[in-house]
């Protein structure tokens, strides 16, 4: 009797390991960690669903230059304090500035660069696949 | 159809539970028979799919609970510790209004927009803003086993200007893209954006959309790609 509730109970806890999400983020989360953690900084996680109620995908993948590929946009501090990429909005006009660092670097330390809370598909660098884009 | 199979089959497998079972537990095991299925279907996403975008009178559920988000604290990505996680939007606070879907953000981008209930900036600059909408539907994968898939431009162009597609990633010229699911999984091709910020592929009937018509009577063909489409380019906000 004694070996069945043991059986039982390691199934029952192996069902709630399976069950319970993992590093997910938001559909559409990207985090960038290229630099920042070098630097000293948590990692950035870029949130496209707060960004898509305000703009239109070609404010940033146009005007902007980010390339809608993960991995492959350098973006350095530098960048944005002269105005470009983020840098082109989050200069306290449109939206708070590069002053506020916490904001953007809210990351998880040690997290992998890359999308995530992708769900099913391997979208441009699934997680796994940044690696192999990064140049 | 699916409802009643599946009806039949919850009264079989009572029939049989109720059957084996001694009698003093029968009723006991009904209502777990019956609570268990109360349960699975509450799991199973109903959902009216195939025209949701073109039948603008479609019952979409609007506005749903901000539990459906993980708060950003809880969410795996954020530091829980950093010192701005409260002043972040929550994903619920900023989704919950919009209407609702259970795929990729739990809302239905295009809807939201075509329905006002976010009004996204075109440009930096909203008075530079030029935006070119282009109502043109493009048929494609016509001789597949799938149902056909309608391109909307009309959509694609809200949120997109033409150079964000064309010419690198499409070529404008019917047939001349090799569209492939399996380059679309690796994230090529529809899959740069649809399967990790645009709706995920696993929506097969957002874009397989136009049922196939049997052999010899008059199958839709790119010739005319959609009868009513017209090109209309005009500046917007």
């Amino acid at each position: 009797m004694k070996v069945l509730a043991k059986q039982w109970l390691t199934m029952l806890a192996v069902g709630f390991a399976l069950a319970a999400p993992s590093a997910q983020g938001e559909y559409g989360d990207v985090v960038l960690n290229k630099q920042a953690e070098k630097a000293g900084m948590r990692p950035v996680v870029f949130p496209h669903w707060f960004h898509r109620l305000r703009f239109t995908c070609n404010v940033c993948h146009n005007e902007k230059g980010f390339k809608m590929r993960a991995g492959s946009n350098d973006v350095t501090m530098a960048d944005i304090i002269d105005g470009k990429f983020c840098g082109m909005c989050h200069n306290n006009e449109i939206a708070w500035s590069a002053e506020f660092c916490n904001r953007c670097h809210s990351g998880l330390p040690g997290l992998e660069g890359g999308f995530y809370g992708t769900q099913e598909t391997a979208g441009p660098g699934g997680v796994g696949d940044v690696k192999k884009r990064r140049h | 159809m699916f409802y009643n199979a599946l009806l039949a089959q919850y009264r079989h497998m009572i029939a049989e539970l109720t059957k084996r079972c001694p009698s003093k537990f029968s009723r006991a095991h009904r209502v777990l028979g019956h609570v268990t299925v109360i349960l699975l279907l509450t799991c199973v996403p109903w959902q009216a799919e195939g025209q949701w975008l073109q039948d603008d009178r479609a019952q979409l559920p609007l506005g749903q609970s901000e539990k459906n988000w993980t708060p950003l604290d809880m969410d795996g990505v954020h530091d829980p510790a950093g010192p701005a996680i409260r002043q972040l939007q929550e994903p619920g606070k900023g989704l919950s209004e919009l209407p609702a879907h259970e795929s990729g953000n739990r809302v239905l981008w295009a809807k939201a927009l075509d329905r006002g209930a976010i009004n996204p900036r075109r440009a930096i600059k909203p008075s530079e803003a030029k935006v070119q909408v282009l109502d043109l539907d493009i048929l494609m994968n016509l001789r597949g086993g799938m149902p056909i898939v309608r391109f909307p431009h009309r959509i694609h162009t809200q949120w997109l200007a033409c150079d964000n597609c064309h010419e690198q990633l499409f070529k404008s010229q019917i047939g001349a893209n090799k569209l492939s699911m399996y380059m679309m999984l690796q994230g090529e091709q529809c899959g740069l954006c649809h399967g990790s910020v645009a709706f995920p592929l696993t929506q097969c009937s957002f874009c397989h959309s136009v049922s196939r018509k049997p052999e010899g009577s008059d199958a839709p063909t790119n010739q005319e790609p959609n009868k009513g489409a017209t090109m209309t380019a005009g500046e917007k906000d």
